[in-house]
């Protein structure tokens, strides 16, 4: 991807299925990354590493809490400090407690998805705009198809994820001035352990006692508009840098969606 | 419509003593709803725009009761659940029931995004959004076990667009419309709707201060006048007005709690003079 060689990314959330994806993405583009996941994940966060440093670009890792300022700026500060400099930020890490009607959620949950999904992605951008130089660069925020409609016992996940449209659409207007481009992307279902396991297959398919895969992704099938159940993991990152490639110089406050039309399904 | 439009209904404002949610609360009284009006009635830390007071509280119930209606008038926070629970329960206990809900209570604060403190971004959150969502919860089973029922969440013109200077207050506002979206997928088989408003700047002493009015106008060296900040505010509106008054947003939640829009849910209002479209 023009523009990328020699860049820095920062992707949170390194150490998980899309996460990893993205970070071998910008290392097969050319960029150098600072890798940051929480230390529960510190395992897969060294495999993440280790398979960007394959691809012959340098790589940070970083343990930090997102919804930790202090944490995150540390990571930041060290990740920047050892590659020299920071172009591209990705704020990946997100999450989805369990669901139920909007009004039996857990005060726990509803906080809990606010602080990692929404407050989590101002902590990594607060923490790490302000190294992004001169030139500019580019903040990539994963929302979800969730940021722009509503889905039954979703309502903490939903508010979350408008709302990280509603603070990249505010960083938009803040740092364009500084060439900064702020989008989000909206992801449907990505056929990640998120959406492949047996927990979800129950809930897509009540009326069979043992579902597979296949009686699963017949559903999902039917919610979009492309013959597909779910899109890949690729799919989200090839979206996350072309946003974060000189392709898409002057795209900036643009919500980006990946679905294979889920949302756009009419009929 | 000559009969009263909420005629026997009961209505839970939050955010009641002034503003935008004493408008609802006497628009509602006058056409025939007895109001629980819950309000802060004090500051917020971080936020420096003037608050309401007690007083305030007490001027909205003498409305209410002049427009010949009843009201149950508590003082609460929307932050703490238990209390608000509480004060739900004891003001439904008075009426009997509940079939309105206005989710109004709300803050402003103003700074760069990047440059917010973790005390105003947080304090944000926990009003502007989980407040909300408080308001919904303590009073969702009240409406379903009515058989129906309306809430309507005040957003902004900031749940669709981007405002410089104010992030925390346009992620909150984005999120209430997500909130709103997935709770009126929960609700409908309740037959209770749920929809938000989106007000352009409203003529309340939430924004006729010093502290947002500057905002306005950063090429002046001193807080500008109601008139030159009329003249900036006026530039966000299509329509030739700087701003709309409460009884507008008051209106647009009347005819939402009203038979009249029985079939709509899950819809963002604006009432903004265009500025959405600007």
């Amino acid at each position: 991807m023009p523009g990328l060689r020699d860049t820095v990314v920062l992707v949170t959330g390194a150490g998980s299925g899309t996460g990893r994806v993205h970070c071998l993405h910008f290392a097969a583009a050319g960029a150098d990354v600072i890798a940051l996941d929480h230390a529960a994940a510190a395992d897969e966060l060294r495999e993440t590493a280790y398979q960007a440093r394959a691809l012959g670009r340098r790589c940070v890792e970083g343990l930090a809490d997102v919804t930790n300022l202090g944490e995150m700026a540390a990571a930041i500060d060290a990740g920047v400090a050892e590659l020299g400099r920071l172009d591209t930020i990705v704020a990946n890490a997100g999450m989805h407690a369990p669901g139920g009607p909007a009004w039996s959620i857990s005060a726990h949950d509803w906080q809990r998805t606010l602080d990692v999904n929404l407050t989590g992605v101002w902590n990594t951008v607060k923490a790490g705009a302000r190294h992004i130089g001169p030139d500019g660069g580019s903040v990539v925020i994963i929302s979800s198809t969730n940021g722009l409609r509503g889905t039954p016992h979703s309502a903490h996940y939903t508010a979350s994820k408008h709302a990280l449209v509603g603070l990249a659409r505010t960083l938009a207007n803040e740092l364009g001035s500084r060439s900064i481009r702020v989008n989000t992307v909206h992801p449907g279902a990505v056929g990640t352990a998120t959406v492949r396991n047996t927990a979800t297959y129950r809930r897509l398919r009540p009326d069979l006692d043992d579902p597979t895969e296949e009686d699963a992704a017949e559903v999902l099938r039917s919610r979009n508009l492309l013959p597909v159940p779910w899109v890949e993991s690729a799919d989200v990152a090839n979206a996350v840098v072309f946003l974060a490639s000189d392709e898409a110089r002057y795209i900036t406050c643009s919500q980006l969606v990946v679905d294979a039309g889920l949302t756009g399904r009419t009929t | 419509m000559s009969a009263l439009r909420l005629a026997g209904k009961v209505a839970l404002i939050t955010g009641a003593a002034r503003g935008i949610g004493r408008a609802q609360a006497v628009r509602f009284a006058q056409e025939g709803a007895d109001i629980i009006g819950l309000d802060l009635c004090g500051p917020v830390e971080t936020v420096s725009v003037p608050s309401s007071t007690p007083a305030d509280l007490e001027e909205t119930g003498r409305l209410v009761r002049q427009a010949g209606r009843r009201i149950y008038t508590e003082i609460v926070d929307v932050r703490d659940l238990e209390g608000l629970q509480a004060a739900t329960d004891r003001g439904v206990d008075a009426f009997g029931g509940l079939d309105v809900v206005c989710a109004t209570a709300g803050i402003t604060s103003r700074a760069m995004t990047v440059d917010l403190s973790e005390n105003a971004w947080r304090t944000m959150l926990d009003v502007n959004l989980t407040g909300v969502w408080h308001t919904c919860r303590v009073s969702a089973e009240y409406l379903i076990a009515r058989g129906g029922g309306s809430m309507a969440l005040t957003s902004s013109i900031a749940g669709l667009r981007g405002l410089v200077g104010v992030g925390h207050y346009t992620a909150a506002k984005h999120g209430v419309i997500g909130l709103m979206r997935g709770l009126a997928h929960d609700l409908a088989p309740h037959d209770v709707r749920v929809n938000c408003i989106l007000p352009t700047n409203v003529d309340t002493p939430l924004i006729q201060n010093d502290v947002v009015r500057v905002g306005f106008r950063p090429d002046l060296d001193r807080p500008p006048t109601r008139d030159e900040f009329a003249e900036a505010a006026r530039r966000m509106n299509l329509l030739a007005i700087p701003w709309v008054e409460a009884i507008d947003v008051a209106n647009a939640a009347l005819f939402l709690a009203s038979d009249e829009a029985r079939y709509i849910t899950a819809i963002t209002l604006p009432v903004d003079a265009g500025a959405t479209q600007r």
